[in-house]
């Protein structure tokens, strides 16, 4: 048998793909529902904590930075072990699927909300000069005039951050979540043939390939002629 | 008799330990064009900056166009629409048009339709000479055209005074001609203003007062020629020798 013969009966092994073909599509579901809901309430509550942030009220904002800070240095499995084995001690249980989206939900919010914090202030003090000088309240001027600049800088940071973090889904495999990495390793152990990660592979590249590429599109929509 | 529109009293700014401003009284009467001289550092910008409470003052009272600007109760929002502002660096949004610029506040603030609002949009950008350039973003426009727009967001709000805030220092000399001629044409209108600049040929031929400030006080005041031409304080005459040799 030729070297490349050896690497795809090892590696590409079509029966073992066919056969697990089904396990690693109910995996790319269960990724798909799970990113979903990291990025629509992670960057919620990021956007959120940082239009509070803006505010300008003491307290609240330690707050905000303790909870983000904690957020940010603490590791995604860290979170995820701690919601999963340790909130059945205080009486609440959190299924797998559920503990891996509240972590990186939580951690995405930390992060997105420095991202915002930092497109919000990075808009000039004039803008807002500006737009308060003709009357507008401090939210229209917020709304209208200072979030489209903000959000125009966050872009960039924000899809980097955000699929790096929705790729972090496949820690779920460690409290038993069905997603694709889960699926296609517990497949693996069962045909002795790393092929089903290799689809696994394939299913991140299409899962996420087209994100990066609409990430960009929305860049340069988003930029306003200079 | 009408009362002054701008009346600020006793006016107190201390930034930190800095005492920026101490004690201004300044009165603008209706259709008068006051010039706003000094060293920099000496208050001009932040006695500007108190009057539309951009700057909180530390004491004293301003009252525009009978509003108690300071006053709790007033509803500032409302109270700015009638103080147009022009800044050194016109302070445009970068990702509107100028027509956007010029009807944002038209709309948010004096509840215009969009289409009420387009139209008095467009009537200011005229009166600025700018109507050419209603669909262009503020990246695509000179700094005096972006100036002029500026001029124009204020103007489309119909105030009662407009304050310029060094409305041309920000802009290549030849650009400057476009902004003063603008400023000329809204002085004729009648249009009441106030002018922080150093513009001495425009404070010459179109300021009814000039007002000298250094370190946070009102040297002295009088007609323009009077200042330039015969000034009482010594402190005026060096800044006025001090600028006329550029």
């Amino acid at each position: 048998m030729s070297s490349w013969g050896r690497f795809a009966e090892t590696f590409l092994n079509t029966k073992v793909m066919l056969k697990y073909l089904p396990d690693i599509l109910s995996g790319v579901v269960v990724t798909i529902e799970l990113a979903l809901l990291i990025v629509v309430t992670g960057i919620g509550a990021g956007l959120t904590l940082a239009l509070l942030r803006s505010l300008g009220v003491r307290p609240l904002n330690w707050l905000i930075i303790v909870i983000v800070d904690l957020f940010r240095s603490l590791p995604p499995l860290v979170v995820i072990v701690l919601i999963y084995f340790g909130l059945p001690s205080v009486n609440i249980s959190a299924s797998g699927f559920v503990s891996t989206w509240l972590s990186l939900a939580f951690v995405l919010m930390a992060f997105s909300e420095e991202i915002f914090w930092a497109g919000i202030t990075s808009v000039a003090k004039g803008q807002w000069e500006a737009a308060r000088s003709t009357g507008l309240s401090f939210g229209q001027t917020l709304m209208n005039v200072v979030l489209p600049q903000a959000f125009r800088l966050t872009i960039p940071p924000l899809t980097n951050r955000t699929i790096a973090i929705t790729k972090g889904t496949a820690l779920g495999t460690v409290v038993a979540v069905t997603e694709i990495l889960g699926q296609a390793s517990s497949a693996m152990s069962n045909s002795y043939n790393p092929s089903p990660l290799m689809m696994g592979a394939a299913a991140y590249l299409v899962l996420f390939f087209p994100v990066v590429v609409a990430a960009r599109w929305v860049e340069t929509r988003f930029a306003w002629k200079r | 008799m009408n009362g002054p529109i701008v009346d600020a009293r006793g006016l107190h700014k201390h930034f930190g330990a800095l005492h920026v401003l101490k004690g201004v009284d300044l009165r603008v009467a209706e259709r008068e064009l006051v010039f706003v001289i000094g060293p920099s550092g000496s208050g001009k910008s932040t006695l500007l900056r108190c009057l539309n409470r951009l700057e909180e003052p530390s004491s004293g009272s301003v009252v525009v166009d009978g509003i108690d600007m300071l006053d709790p109760r007033t509803d500032i929002n409302h109270a700015r629409q009638r103080i147009g502002m022009v800044f050194q660096s016109f302070n445009l949004y970068p990702h509107m048009t100028a027509l956007g610029n010029v009807t944002l506040a038209l709309r948010k603030v004096a509840g215009k339709s969009r289409a009420q609002a387009e139209a008095l949009g467009r009537a200011a950008l005229e009166r600025v000479g700018l109507a050419d350039r209603a669909e262009h973003t503020p990246g695509q426009l000179s700094g005096g055209q972006q100036q002029r727009v500026a001029i124009a967001r204020s103007i489309a709000l119909e105030p009662r005074v407009m304050l310029f805030d060094e409305p041309t220092s920000a802009l290549d000399p030849e650009l400057v001609g476009s902004v003063l001629e603008v400023m000329r044409s809204l002085r004729e209108s009648g249009m009441t203003m106030l002018v922080v600049s150093h513009e001495m040929g425009f404070a010459r031929n179109a300021a009814d007062r000039v007002v000298f400030m250094d370190e946070g006080a009102i040297v002295e005041e009088g007609p323009p020629a009077a200042i330039f031409e015969t000034p009482a304080h010594e402190r005026t005459r060096a800044f006025i020798s001090q600028i006329q040799r550029h």
